[in-house]
């Protein structure tokens, strides 16, 4: 197939009428202070409303303003946009928008061969050409010749579009993503009216800075429309894609987790304790919680990170259902009482943002590393059952099952998600919240023992020992960290007692297998060669990585793992059906020895710690590998959006 | 602003507060006398055991809840406020009751004791003061004085003690008390307490027989107290001594220095001595009690502050209310809401 990257006449075919790529992805690139993350935002939105499925990759630095025109102040959006299924932001991008010198150093190689660039000559000044390290501009020594260039004065542009509204020269010149935005919406043939819907309720108490702003956003749109620019700059219309009937909405993971907890306590049938500290990139749970209370919802800003987590057990403690989340270092404040919650076996969900680490690590970028820290990261024997999302989407049916291992075990849950997650955006098939079962808490109200006394930590059929609300008429006990009497929960450390509850602890977060789906194959078959397993966010270019290699014939299956403590039971017999097992993952190799160390199998890493999330031709390389150098056969014209191999992994 | 305590009265005994469980302190404790002063008192102020929470952190004084018949949650070090907390935000009718040390309270858990205090969560919290980490075997604690031995300081500490009721009175706290552990009046304290809605801050000195005997004797020993000892209360002039043990003395104000001064009383005319009037809601007067130096002045005790304002619990829930008042909570369209679009048919429809 024809993409932006065989150049304007592979899509043409040589026609006025450009052909419509199947897939395009698109990254704008500026300032931190130019409001690439607003701008990426809307365009997602606008692609969304246009049909195209999407998948979004938001990149920006841990610093709010970074000296402005500077390397490391570059804030960058990217999409993927198509007629067909999304499950990437895409490896390299077809267009790059570039507002500035040094969001076109950072950005521009990995731009596609023959992509296009979009650069504001404005900004390509002395001082910033400085600022990003260039000695000569490269928007005019040749040393961008490998791509295909459109640089114009789009400050000036911009400020031209705005004159009549009087505004400051700096007030101005903010309205050049709005410019921006204009143009490629004319490029990709969208709909203006829902920015200016936007632009008008979020400009709603100064209508002079929304009036500017639409007409920036006009005259980017006229500027693609009338300058009939020949080369590079063409209208390009990308069909909807085929999707299940319904009602449709983005979310990011931040999002989806947000709904997913309200859900999930409605679910159970509890009102929700949400105890949070800020923290990137987890804060946007909070936040979103915040403006939730309606539905039951009571949120609580805490000192700290620890005041976060025992204020939710506080609460879960007193009988609802208690939520913190955080960040890696945060987590690991947290990591005393996690073990309170485990020692007293009260729900609680904890909600794990992973990002770069160790200690501060990449504030603001993604990692898989706090896998070993979910699974064993407390003192003692501490089980815990751990689950991980897989997409922005998927955070919502996660944060449900978490809220219902929580609930029903009585055991406090770890979901992961990480900065890619919490921050992407997809498109989300708006669940019916009736489709979910209702996993009811229930309370003890009586004495439950043979003798007609209280026993508090006796167990259910499930390991769960009973929920009992402060506040009960003759309920009166203590619960604390110490190790207790199995059934009666008074202090008791002999060696029986220290030994029946370890036992009794690891048999209930073990027995939580129990209750989940068997592990499915993603893609794939059971007797194909490799087995590629991933858990978390790398399932899109997996899946992408995995569906290209297939196509090209070889034996390769996608295994994603939702539930990574407990394991699901039958996963051990399904990897040793593969004679070669590969692990992708954001960190050094922890899933894959988590593996190792329950089924013995020769689990092979591929490991990435770059800040960034896998390409797909990453994943599709280290398949090769695997296979001792196999890349099967073409992939082409089989009417499959898939480019060939070869322009993937030249 | 409505605050929920329980208003009708329990009838229990003494004995309904005490659980099956063997009390373990070191005998002769301080916190013996402690404890049984709070279950003397659970049945004068009518609790509901089923309704009456006690949270503690870790040290000797966090075992705590084991030994009174209510609900009780042992926690970790330093963090009970925040657990706290969390219980009166889920159900403010729980009356909470907060019991840490020096060490627990002052030290891992400084934060959060400031937290909860300029927050002013509706519980009593009450510090057990005895100087020395006992539970982890002597070493010095925030509150430890100056030259302390002990493992951790043999050639003594040369850090400066913390003063918790002024730490407490600086974090925004509305109640401060001071008592010790064998003490008549502790009773009347941990009512007042009560009877406060907000946070109650009380210091409690407290005997560790065993790693800082006896540490308190210069103002609690019998023959020293009726001297060294100041009870504050409400609306009474500020006077100790009597003219057996030495002389009636009073508390008044340096104008010229603005602090206070120890003035002789003759015949009880406290007015022409200048000796103040206890106003628990002066601020200012309170600041100056907590941090008297003991020695040239005796050691305040009583009610030194209480000036209630509405409790944190009550203003965020109330807050909440507010934002659910009107609003209808259903799920099916908040998964909805925002820019959304339909997907009817195939691909080929327009959306």
């Amino acid at each position: 197939m024809a993409t932006l990257a065989d150049g304007p006449d592979a899509l043409t075919g040589g026609k006025e009428i450009p052909a419509a790529p199947e897939a395009v992805v698109v990254r704008f690139a500026g300032d931190s202070g130019d409001g690439m993350q607003l701008t990426g935002g809307q365009f997602t939105l606008s692609t969304a409303l246009a049909g195209n499925d999407l998948a979004t990759f938001p990149d920006f630095p841990a610093e709010i303003r970074a000296p402005q025109g500077t390397l490391f102040g570059v804030s960058a959006f990217q999409i993927n946009f198509g007629s067909t299924d999304i499950e990437t932001a895409g490896d390299q991008p077809d267009v790059l928008v570039a507002m500035n010198p040094a969001a076109l150093k950072t950005n521009v190689g990995a731009l596609k061969a023959g992509g296009l660039i979009i650069a504001d000559t404005g900004e390509f000044n002395k001082r910033n050409l400085e600022k990003a390290k260039y000695e000569v501009n490269p928007l005019e020594d040749g040393s961008l010749e490998k791509w295909q260039l459109l640089a114009f004065d789009i400050s000036a542009l911009t400020l031209e579009a705005v004159k009549p509204f009087g505004l400051g020269n700096k007030e101005a010149l903010r309205c050049k993503n709005m410019w921006t935005l204009g143009l490629a919406l004319w490029m990709f043939d969208r709909d203006r009216q829902p920015l200016i819907d936007w632009l008008n309720a979020k400009f709603k108490k100064s209508p002079v800075l929304a009036e500017a702003n639409i007409a920036a956003l006009n005259a980017g749109h006229a500027y693609g429309e009338t300058a009939e620019l020949a080369g590079p700059l063409k209208q390009y219309h990308i069909a909807p894609v085929e999707s299940e009937p319904g009602l449709y909405r983005t979310v990011t993971g931040a999002e989806a987790v947000s709904l997913g907890l309200v859900a999930g306590a409605q679910l159970a049938d509890l009102p929700m304790f949400f105890g949070g500290y800020p923290i990137t990139p987890a804060s946007a749970i909070l936040h979103n919680l915040a403006k939730l209370k309606e539905y039951g919802v009571t949120t609580f800003q805490a000192e700290d990170e620890i005041a976060a987590i025992a204020s939710a057990i506080g609460a879960s403690y007193a009988g609802q259902l208690g939520v913190t989340s955080s960040s890696g270092p945060g987590i690991a404040l947290k990591g005393e009482a996690m073990g309170l919650a485990i020692m007293t076996e009260l729900p609680l969900v904890i909600v794990n943002s992973q990002r770069g680490g160790p200690s501060t690590g990449l504030p603001t970028k993604t990692e898989q590393s706090d896998l070993y820290q979910a699974i064993y990261g407390r003192n003692g024997d501490a089980p815990m059952p751990v689950i991980a999302a897989r997409s922005p989407a998927d955070c919502f049916e996660v944060a449900i099952e978490a809220c219902r291992i929580a609930v029903e075990y009585m055991t406090p849950v770890m979901l992961l998600t990480d900065g890619y997650i919490a921050n992407a955006a997809e498109p989300w098939k708006v669940p019916d919240p009736e489709s979910f079962k209702p996993f009811p808490a229930k309370f003890l109200t009586e004495k439950n023992g043979p003798n007609g006394e209280l026993l508090p930590f006796s167990r259910n059929e499930k390991g769960a020992r009973p929920w009992i609300k402060p506040g009960t008429p003759g309920l009166m006990h203590r619960i604390g960290g110490i190790e207790k009497n199995p059934g009666t929960g008074n202090i008791d450390y002999s060696p029986a007692s220290h030994q029946a509850m370890t036992d009794a602890r690891k048999d209930k977060v073990d027995g939580v297998a129990k209750g989940i789906p068997a592990q499915d194959i993603t893609l794939g078959e059971e007797g194909d060669t490799l087995a590629v397993v991933g858990w978390g966010s790398t399932y899109g270019p997996i899946h992408q990585a995995v569906r290209r290699a297939r196509r090209r014939g070889l034996k390769v299956s996608h295994i994603h793992v939702r539930h990574v403590w407990p394991l699901p039971l039958n996963l051990g017999e399904l990897l040793k059906g593969y004679a070669k097992i590969l692990v992708p993952e954001m960190n050094t190799g922890q899933f894959k020895t988590v593996l190792r160390d329950q089924y013995l199998v020769d689990a092979k890493p591929l490991n990435k710690t770059s800040g960034q999330p896998f390409t797909i031709a990453e994943i599709e390389a280290a398949i090769t590998d695997a296979l001792g150098g196999d890349i099967g056969g073409e992939v082409d014209a089989d009417g499959t959006q898939l480019p060939s191999i070869k322009s993937v992994n030249p | 602003m409505n605050d929920m305590t329980p208003i009708t009265k329990f009838e229990t005994t003494i004995k309904d507060w005490e659980t099956d469980q063997e009390v373990r302190w070191c005998p002769g404790c301080g916190d013996y006398a402690i404890l049984k002063a709070v279950q003397r008192t659970l049945p004068e102020i009518g609790a509901d055991p089923s309704k009456t929470v006690f949270v503690s952190g870790i040290g000797c004084s966090s075992r705590f809840p084991y030994y009174v018949e209510s609900y009780g949650f042992h926690t970790i070090h330093g963090r009970a406020p925040a657990f706290a907390t969390g219980i009166k935000l889920a159900n403010p009718e729980l009356d909470v009751w907060l019991v840490t040390g020096d060490g627990d309270g002052m030290s891992i858990g400084g934060n959060h004791t400031m937290h909860i205090l300029r927050r002013n969560v509706n519980t009593q919290i009450l510090l057990f003061n005895n100087e020395i980490y006992g539970l982890t075997k002597g070493q010095y604690s925030p509150t430890s004085r100056e030259g302390t031995n002990s493992p951790t300081s043999p050639l003594g500490s040369v850090d400066r003690p913390a003063l918790p009721c002024a730490f407490a009175l600086g974090a925004g706290a509305r109640f401060i008390a001071r008592a010790y552990d064998v003490s008549k009046d502790l009773g009347g304290v941990l009512k007042a307490a009560h009877a406060h809605q907000g946070a109650a801050f009380v210091e409690i000195f407290q005997n560790c027989i065993v790693y800082n005997k006896d540490r308190f004797d210069d103002f609690t020993a019998k023959g020293v107290a009726d001297q060294n000892q100041l009870w504050v209360k409400d609306g009474e002039p500020m006077l100790f001594g009597s003219v057996k043990s030495g002389g009636v003395k009073g508390i008044a104000l340096d104008l010229e220095t603005l602090s206070l001064k120890v003035v002789d009383v003759v015949d009880g005319d406290w007015q022409s001595a200048g000796v103040i009037v206890h106003n628990v809601k002066n601020r200012a007067i309170a600041h100056m009690l907590v941090e008297m130096p003991f020695g040239p002045f005796p050691m305040a005790l009583g009610v030194i502050y209480d000036d209630p304002r509405p409790t944190y619990e009550a203003t965020a829930l109330a807050q909440d209310e507010q934002a659910r008042a009107g609003k209808d909570a259903n799920l099916a369209k908040l998964l909805g809401k925002g820019q959304t679009w339909t997907v009817s048919g195939t691909a080929a429809d327009p959306v």
